[in-house]
């Protein structure tokens, strides 16, 4: 079945198109902000000032930004399958379990660049086996994976506040939350590399596990562009039926996936528990796998999207709070809303401005709206 | 178990499932057609902030009712024009609806009442309260219907008894008039009912108005029945158990009511037993008695009890052919 779009020009379908769905989500976002009775090009001011201002602030915009390329990527390769996998969010949740155990066994013993390889073999793990039955149960039995994938947000939320109440809490703690880790499961933080361009970082949970996020969109990169592996899963996603014609399994292309996209997914428990907090607490993930959804769609699947998307999203919510502080009347769930239009206008109605630009774009310059040899075909 | 528990159980069974019900039977019309439809949460959400808000400013419940059902119709619009005008993924669009909701309903409620996003508390006479049926007095006393008709079948709020009445409606709108007919035939195979001369986009449209409107008053009962106004994230995830109780149930309207009253059933239970150690079985987990709606859900879906088979067309947009 082919689209019923006609081809555009690329520098319009993956530069101009996108910033105009951006464009009209933070359009609509602004009239929220009228709404409620503030003046939105203030609020404007205030959230970039929040997230770019002072080394402070754009070390907190990167640290934020850690957590959306990880769900961001998990995203991204599941839809390059065809697949939806809404399950970040309790696949990154599982998968601090993972990095719970690594911590809690060997901060002791070994110090952090020896428990950190561990910590992502073991959250990758987690975050994957996550993913596995969703992903089984879609290849072998077709149920539906994004409602799977729903299911297991719920049963992990409900596993992890059991193990963090009733099995991990060390008695003397007040939250449901592990033990402190000790130094050989704290990762170093980065705060010095912005330094080195002058500006000032006093404390801020920006750590390197931003460094193994921007591996891992490399890695990304290569792996669905570059390798065997990743043809298969992008002919799968374009067309099941040509891709088992092609003599590529169906099952094993959808767990395949579906098991890089949970680990994906799973390394994002890194950053907020080892960079960070340097312990495990009750929904630490907060809503970073759903963020996912809105960063891969308007990254386009593609990492050289994910990165800036994910720094967007890394801004607003690090801006956010700054916003909230200045204008108590637009708290952080002011980003709840702009995520919800951003996954709207880029996502559901990404098609909506399509005909639009083609007619602008056929009145201004025929040829690169791709009519000319339409026409030359016709005679 | 005394009696008298059982009644009070089965009670609380079904206030709980009332707002399930809605959702499930609100999703029901928009999958049938061949929508899919995860946005319910969100839908059911605003529909509860409007309702909490305009009841609070009207002091009338009906006019909450109302203001309800319109902003969850148009949510449910917005998620037509998306996945049934511009064909976008119904998935994407149904997620969008559940952030916008659960983010506007946070930010508006704090602006308009500033009281940490829920809004003001309401009297009884702006809400939707029990209703005490005709003889529930007088019939208290016969043995076994007597109980069950005063403690449980009476007392109950209208939008309850709308939503117990709207299973037979909902299936004999489906399976008795043209209108269902035509809904489930464009849900399995839309370009036999376009060659019939019959427009996909209104029916599908028309189905999608369906469920905003079950959701509102849904997000209704939730507002000003079960509570005396709007608390922040109120529909706390029933959105995606009646999700789950529709899949569960097949898409089918009766056995929709039992699967709500089984998950209704489950979260009564867990919330009367919590930390109480069961005979024969030890102290069962909390967490687990309210994990169990999505894992029954998720066993199903493997094939285990019986197979779940989702309308042939559902999630795929409609491509007329030129």
């Amino acid at each position: 079945m082919s689209t019923p779009y006609a081809k555009l020009p690329r520098w319009a379908d993956y530069g101009l198109i996108p910033l105009l769905n951006l464009l009209v989500a933070f359009l609509v976002a602004g009239l929220v902000v009228l709404i409620v009775g503030e003046n939105p090009l203030e609020a404007a001011g205030i959230l970039v000032e929040g997230a770019f201002g002072r080394g402070q602030y754009i070390a907190y915009t990167l640290y934020y930004a850690t957590n959306f390329i990880f769900t961001g990527l998990a995203v991204a390769v599941a839809f390059h399958g065809g697949l939806f996998n809404i399950g970040g969010e309790g696949q990154a949740y599982i998968a601090g379990l993972g990095v719970a155990l690594v911590a809690l066994s060997f901060d002791a013993t070994f110090p952090w660049w020896v428990n950190f390889p561990l910590a992502i073999l073991a959250s990758a793990a987690m975050g994957a086996a996550w993913a596995l039955i969703p992903a089984y149960l879609q290849a072998r039995r077709g149920s539906h994976i994004v409602i799977t994938t729903i299911m297991f947000n719920f049963i992990a939320a409900s596993v992890m506040v059991y193990l963090l109440v009733d099995v991990l809490k060390p008695p003397e703690a007040m939250g449901p939350q592990t033990r402190g880790f000790l130094e050989g499961a704290q990762l170093p933080k980065l705060g010095w590399v912005l330094e080195l361009f002058g500006a000032t970082v006093r404390s801020t949970p920006f750590n390197i596990s931003f460094l193994l996020a921007l591996l891992m969109a490399v890695a990304v990169w290569a792996l669905i562009w570059r390798t065997k592996l990743g043809y298969e899963i992008r002919t799968y996603g374009f067309s099941p039926k040509a891709a088992r014609y092609a003599g590529i399994g169906d099952v094993r292309t959808i767990m395949v996936t579906m098991l890089i996209s949970g680990a994906l997914a799973g390394m994002m428990a890194l950053n907020p528990i080892m960079g960070s907090e340097h312990r495990v607490q009750l929904d630490f993930v907060t809503g970073a796998g759903f963020v996912g959804i809105a960063v891969a769609l308007m990254g386009r699947s593609h990492p050289a999207g994910i990165v800036p998307a994910a720094i967007l999203f890394g801004a607003l919510y690090q801006g956010g709070a700054e916003l909230a502080f200045e204008m108590p009347a637009i708290s952080r769930d002011m980003i709840v809303i702009i995520q919800g239009l951003v996954i709207l206008f880029a996502g559901a109605l990404e098609h909506m401005f399509r005909p639009w630009v083609q007619t602008a774009l056929a009145s201004l310059a025929p040829r690169t709206a791709g009519l000319e040899p339409a026409k030359a075909e016709g005679r | 178990m005394s009696a008298d528990t059982l009644l009070q159980l089965l009670d609380a069974t079904i206030r709980v499932s009332v707002p399930l019900l809605l959702a499930a039977l609100a999703g029901l019309y928009s999958e049938r057609s061949g929508v899919f439809d995860i946005g319910l949460d969100g839908k059911m959400l605003a529909g509860a902030f409007t309702a909490g808000a305009v009841a609070a400013v009207t002091g009338s419940a009906w006019l909450g009712l109302l203001a309800a059902v319109l902003i969850a119709v148009a949510l449910a619009l917005v998620h037509g024009f998306a996945s049934i005008t511009h064909r976008g993924n119904q998935i994407v669009s149904g997620v969008a609806i559940n952030f916008i909701a659960a983010g506007s309903t946070i930010i508006l409620g704090q602006a308009w009442f500033a009281q940490g996003g829920r809004t003001p508390s309401l009297p009884n006479d702006a809400r939707f309260v029990g209703i005490e049926l005709p003889f529930a007095d007088a019939l208290r006393g016969v043995p076994l219907i007597g109980p069950v008709y005063s403690e449980i079948v009476s007392g109950q709020t209208l939008l309850a008894y709308f939503a117990f009445g709207m299973v037979p409606f909902t299936w004999w709108v489906l399976f008795r008039t043209r209108f269902g007919l035509r809904l489930r035939a464009v849900g399995e195979n839309p370009a036999a009912v376009d060659t019939a001369g019959i427009s996909v986009t209104w029916l599908r449209y028309r189905a999608v108005i369906c469920t905003g409107v079950l959701t509102g008053v849904a997000g209704t009962y939730l507002a000003l029945s079960q509570n005396a106004g709007f608390v922040k994230d109120m529909t706390a995830g029933r959105g995606f158990i009646a999700l789950a109780a529709l899949i569960f149930a097949k898409w089918k309207p009766v056995p929709t009511m039992w699967a709500c009253l089984l998950f209704g059933f489950l979260d009564a239970f867990a919330i009367r037993y919590q930390g109480i150690a069961l005979p024969g079985i030890g102290r069962v987990p909390v967490q687990f008695m309210q994990a169990l709606p999505y894992l029954l859900t998720v066993i199903l879906l493997a094939g285990f009890i019986g197979k779940a088979i989702p309308p042939r067309a559902g999630g795929v947009p409609y491509v007329k052919e030129r």
